[in-house]
C-alpha cells in the first residue's frame, strides 16, 4: 500500500482524467480560451476589416476559413466569436445557477409554504417553451449581447433549483446539520455554510451541461438576426450570412457550424466526466 | 385516485393564472411600443393621433386594468385582435397556422420515438459492448450539432448541390394546378428535410434517457430473479424489462405535446414554413402584443394540460398507482 494519502479532489481529479472523453473535452475548452483571448496574436487581420478586393474567396494558404460578403478573413471573425460564445456560456448559467442555487436552498430548507410558493413558480416557468420566452424578451429590448446572457440566465435557472432543493432535503436531517443547529447557529449559517457546500456537486453537473445548452441558444438567436449584432462576430450571426451566401460560399456555413459543435460537444464530455467522476457507482 | 385527480384539477387554477402574470409581464417590461414601431418611420404622425392610436389598442390604461381587461377576455377564449395592418382575431390567426405545424410534428414525433426507443434500448442491452459506444458518440454528436447549422447543410447538400429537394416553403409555385398524386409527391418532397432534421433533433435525448431508464429497469432484483429461474434472455428484456422501461416515455410523451403545436422557430423560419413557429417570430419582430401573448399563454395551458394528462396516464399505467398507493 501506497503511504499516500489522496484528499477528495485528488480523487476526483485522477477519476476524471482517466476518463478520456473528458479529458479531450476539457483540453479543448480550455485551448479555446487561450487562443480567442491572444486572437490579435493568432491571426494578421482585424476581424472588421472590410476588403472590397477579396470579396467571397474560398479557403486558401492566406484566409485558411475563406472570406466573407465584404472581404473580412473568417477565419479570424470565428476566433473573436469565440469569445461572445464563451462569455456567453460562463454569464449565462452563472446567472441561472445564482438564482436556481438559492431557491432550491430556501424552498429545501423552509419547506412549507414557502417551499410550495417557489416550486409552483418553477413549475409555472417550466410550462413556456423557452425559446419562445427568450425570443419575446430579446426581441422586445434593444439588441445586446448582456441582456441574451441575462434572459438566458432568467430562464434556465429551474433545474438547478429543483437538484438543489432534493439536496437540500436529504441533507437537512444529517447529524453535522444538526450538530451545527444544537450549537447555535443561524438558519442563514447552516444554509450557506453547511448545507451549501455539501449540495454543490450535482449543480456543478448540470452548470457545465447548461454552457453547453446556452451557447447553443445564443447561437440560434444570433442566426435568428436578435442575437449579437454585426460587425462584432459571433458564430451565430456569421451563419446568418452563410445562410445567405448558401449557394456560392459554403465555408461561410461550414466553420462557425463546426465551431459550435465542437465547443458544445466538448462542455457536455466534461460535463459527464465529472458526472462520473463524482459518482464511482457510475463507472 | 379520485382525490389525486380532483386535487390536480383545482392546482390548475392558480399555476395558469401564474402563466398569464408572467407572460404579461414579460411583455409589457419591454420598452418600445406597438405605436412607435408603426408611426417611428413616419415623422409626419402627430403625438395627438399617436394618443389616438394608443387609446385605440387600450394602451393608454394602467398596466393592471390593462392585464385585467386581457384576463377577462381570456376567460372567453378572448385573445384580443391583432396589432398586424390586418387586425383579425388572434385565434383566427393561429388556428390557420396549426394544420400546419401539428401534421409536420406528428410524423416526427412517431419517426422521433420510433427510431429512439429501438436505439436506446440496445444500448442498454449492449451495455459497454461497441454498439453501445457507437450509439454514445452518435448521441453526443447528435446533442452538440446546432439543428439550425444541420438544417443549413442539408439545404446546401441536397437543395443545392445535388438539387434533390426543394430547400422552401411547403408546396411549389403553380403546385395548385398539379394532379392531386403529384401535388401529394409536390408536398412530400418538400417536407422531407424539416422532418429528416426535427426528428433528427431530439433522436439524441430521447434514446439516451430511454437507455438510462432501461439500464435502470435490468439492474432491479425482479430481473436476477427471472434471470435466476432460467427466463430466456430475450423474454427477460422484451417481456418483463421492457413493459416498465417504456412507463416513464408516457411523461416524456406528454411533454412533447407543446412541442406538437408550438413548433419550432427555427425551422419554420429556415425552411419557410408557415407553421406557429413562424408566426411567432413575425408577431415578436412586429411587436403584435396580442399574437405574442395568445402563442405564448396558448403554449404554456398546452404543456401544463400535457403534463396533467401524462401523469394521469402514468397513474393509470402503473398499477402500483393505480390501486391507491400514489
Amino acid at each position: 500500500m501506497s503511504a499516500e494519502i489522496k484528499g477528495p479532489f485528488q480523487e476526483f481529479w485522477q477519476r476524471f482524467m482517466e476518463n478520456r472523453f473528458a479529458a479531450a473535452g476539457l483540453v479543448i475548452i480550455l485551448a479555446l480560451f487561450l487562443v480567442s483571448l491572444a486572437a490579435q496574436f493568432i491571426t494578421p487581420y482585424h476581424p472588421d476589416a472590410i476588403d472590397a478586393w477579396h470579396v467571397l474567396l474560398p479557403p486558401s494558404a492566406d484566409h485558411w476559413f475563406g472570406t466573407d460578403e465584404l472581404g473580412r478573413d473568417v477565419f479570424t471573425r470565428v476566433l473573436y466569436g469565440a469569445r461572445v460564445s464563451l462569455k456567453v456560456g460562463f454569464v449565462a448559467v452563472g446567472i441561472a445557477v445564482l438564482i436556481g442555487t438559492v431557491v432550491g436552498l430556501f424552498a429545501g430548507f423552509y419547506g412549507g409554504w414557502i417551499d410550495s410558493l417557489l416550486m409552483r413558480v418553477v413549475d409555472i416557468m417550466l410550462c413556456f417553451p423557452t425559446f419562445f420566452l427568450i425570443l419575446a424578451v430579446i426581441a422586445m429590448l434593444e439588441p445586446s449581447i448582456w441582456y441574451i446572457m441575462v434572459i438566458i440566465g432568467l430562464t434556465g435557472w429551474m433545474g438547478v433549483a429543483r437538484l438543489v432543493r432534493a439536496e437540500v432535503l436529504s441533507l437537512k436531517s444529517r447529524d453535522f446539520v444538526q450538530a451545527a443547529r444544537v450549537l447555535g447557529a443561524s438558519d442563514l449559517r447552516i444554509i450557506f455554510r453547511h448545507i451549501l457546500p455539501n449540495a454543490l456537486s450535482p449543480v456543478l453537473v448540470s452548470a457545465t451541461l447548461g454552457v453547453a445548452g446556452a451557447i447553443l441558444t445564443e447561437s440560434a438567436l444570433s442566426f435568428l438576426g436578435i442575437g449579437v449584432q454585426p460587425p462584432t462576430p459571433s458564430w451565430g450571426n456569421i451563419l446568418t450570412s452563410g445562410k445567405d451566401y448558401i449557394e456560392f460560399a459554403w465555408w461561410l456555413s461550414l466553420f462557425p457550424g463546426v465551431a459550435i459543435l465542437v465547443t458544445v460537444l466538448s462542455y457536455n464530455l466534461v460535463g459527464e466526466g465529472i458526472r462520473d467522476a463524482l459518482d464511482p457507482r457510475r463507472q | 385516485m379520485a382525490n389525486y385527480l380532483i386535487k390536480r384539477i383545482l392546482m390548475l387554477f392558480p399555476l395558469l393564472i401564474g402563466i398569464t402574470l408572467i407572460t404579461f409581464t414579460v411583455i409589457h417590461l419591454a420598452p418600445g411600443e406597438p405605436v412607435e414601431m408603426q408611426t417611428a418611420m413616419s415623422p409626419k404622425v402627430s403625438a395627438e393621433s399617436r394618443a389616438r392610436l394608443r387609446e385605440f389598442y387600450g394602451l393608454d390604461k394602467p398596466l393592471h386594468v390593462q392585464y385585467g381587461m386581457w384576463l377577462s377576455n381570456l376567460a372567453r377564449l378572448d385573445f384580443g385582435h391583432s396589432f398586424a395592418p390586418d387586425n383579425r382575431p388572434v385565434l383566427d390567426k393561429i388556428k390557420e397556422r396549426i394544420p400546419v405545424t401539428i401534421s409536420l410534428n406528428v410524423i416526427a414525433l412517431i419517426l422521433e420515438f420510433g427510431l429512439a426507443l429501438p436505439i436506446g434500448i440496445m444500448a442498454a442491452v449492449h451495455r459497454d459492448t461497441l454498439i453501445d459506444r457507437g450509439i454514445s458518440v452518435f448521441v453526443f454528436v447528435g446533442f452538440a450539432v446546432p439543428t439550425f447549422w444541420l438544417a443549413l447543410l442539408c439545404m446546401y447538400f441536397f437543395g443545392v448541390k445535388l438539387s434533390w429537394l426543394p430547400i422552401s416553403g411547403i408546396h411549389s409555385l403553380g403546385s395548385e394546378t398539379l394532379p392531386p398524386l403529384e401535388r401529394f409527391w409536390d408536398l412530400a418532397k418538400h417536407l422531407i428535410l424539416p422532418i429528416s432534421i426535427a426528428t433528427f433533433g431530439s433522436l439524441a435525448g430521447l434514446s439516451r434517457y430511454m437507455r438510462s431508464t432501461m439500464l435502470e429497469v435490468l439492474s432491479q432484483d425482479y430481473i436476477t430473479t427471472a434471470r435466476a429461474k432460467g427466463v430466456k434472455e430475450r423474454v427477460v428484456i422484451y417481456r418483463h424489462a421492457l413493459k416498465n422501461a417504456l412507463l416513464p416515455v408516457i411523461t416524456l410523451l406528454g411533454f412533447s405535446l407543446p412541442a406538437l403545436i408550438g413548433g419550432s422557430v427555427i425551422f419554420e423560419t429556415i425552411f419557410s414554413i408557415p407553421g406557429m413557429g413562424q408566426l411567432f417570430y413575425q408577431g415578436v419582430m412586429a411587436r403584435d402584443y396580442p399574437l405574442v401573448m395568445g402563442i405564448l399563454v396558448i403554449g404554456a395551458g398546452l404543456t401544463l394540460i400535457g403534463n396533467l394528462l401524462a401523469d394521469l396516464c402514468y397513474a393509470f399505467a402503473d398499477p402500483r398507482i393505480r390501486h391507491g398507493r400514489g
